[in-house]
């Protein structure tokens, strides 16, 4: 089933709200190996002006899992998961994301675009705060391996 | 006051250049804290299953360890303001010696209030991510 090009018409609910927690981004921070005090201690976080410790730059990443998971369960996305790589990647920042963030993402497909057979499907995750101000957007290209491919 | 003077930065002036290995527990490490569990990160005959040549890094954990050594230097003084990546080769990581990258950050555009730090990530001789780029700023 090739890529559904109707996709970029479709509105997506917001996923339930992601609340940024302090070992979380420890341990993200530890996996990525950002070693900067920010990411880890409390103090040297408010010390820079921050409410509490500050995620590594690719931390949204995991907010965006959910929102990825709307796209791949529409049953008429013809998207298969085992043919899918992940092309690219960016993050755009209001502001930094702070453990006690509760962030609200939203999804839109931005673009889909057949190639040799492989078709690239562009989405944005709008996330904003609490108080509904924007923070980030993540912007990913999947790229979805053709029958042939 | 602009940020070439805050951060005390020239263009093509070089702010990290590290050498960093992945091994396979860095990638069960990485899929623990994102909750990215597709398997081809940490199972051989599932990897071979779909025609790779072996286990991959996750992308977004190559992204992620790439950026590591600018927010190191950079501390407390800034804040990266915009990252991204092209996943343009795959990571391959052996189950003995895992995969050593080569990260190169260097000063590729300096505007009023923010830099364009590029990146260079290798992995045996070649580049695995394109226009791999972040804008910083100072805090």
């Amino acid at each position: 089933m090739p890529v559904n090009p109707d996709l970029t018409e479709r509105a997506f609910a917001p996923v339930a709200p992601y609340l940024v927690g302090r070992e979380k981004v420890r341990e993200f921070a530890r996996a990525t190996r950002a070693s900067a005090a920010l990411h880890h201690d409390v103090e040297a976080a408010r010390a820079a002006g921050f409410a509490d410790v500050v995620a590594p730059p690719t931390f949204p990443i995991v907010v965006a899992e959910a929102t990825l998971q709307q796209l791949l369960a529409e049953p008429d996305a013809g998207i298969d998961f085992s043919r899918v790589v992940h092309g690219d990647q960016r993050f755009s920042y209001t502001r930094p994301i702070v453990a006690g963030d509760e962030l609200t993402a939203t999804l839109r497909v931005t673009g889909i675009k057949t190639l040799g057979g492989n078709a690239m499907v562009t989405s944005e995750t709008a996330m904003v705060d609490a108080g509904g101000a924007h923070v980030v957007t993540s912007v990913s290209t999947l790229v979805v391996r053709g029958d042939d491919a | 006051m602009s940020i070439a003077e805050t951060l005390n930065l020239e263009l093509g002036q070089v702010i990290a250049d590290e050498t960093l290995t992945l091994t396979r527990d860095a990638l069960v490490r990485y899929a623990g804290a994102s909750g990215d569990f597709n398997p081809i990160h940490y199972r051989d005959d599932v990897a071979a299953q779909v025609g790779l040549p072996g286990v991959l890094a996750h992308g977004m954990l190559t992204m992620g360890v790439a950026i590591a050594p600018v927010t190191a230097w950079l501390d407390a003084r800034g804040w990266v303001t915009d990252y991204q990546v092209r996943f343009t080769r795959p990571v391959v990581v052996d189950p003995a010696d895992g995969a050593e990258l080569q990260v190169v950050a260097t000063v590729g555009a300096l505007d009023e209030d923010e830099a364009r730090i590029d990146l260079t990530v290798s992995y045996g001789g070649q580049t695995v991510l394109g226009k791999a780029q972040a804008r910083i700023r100072s805090l």
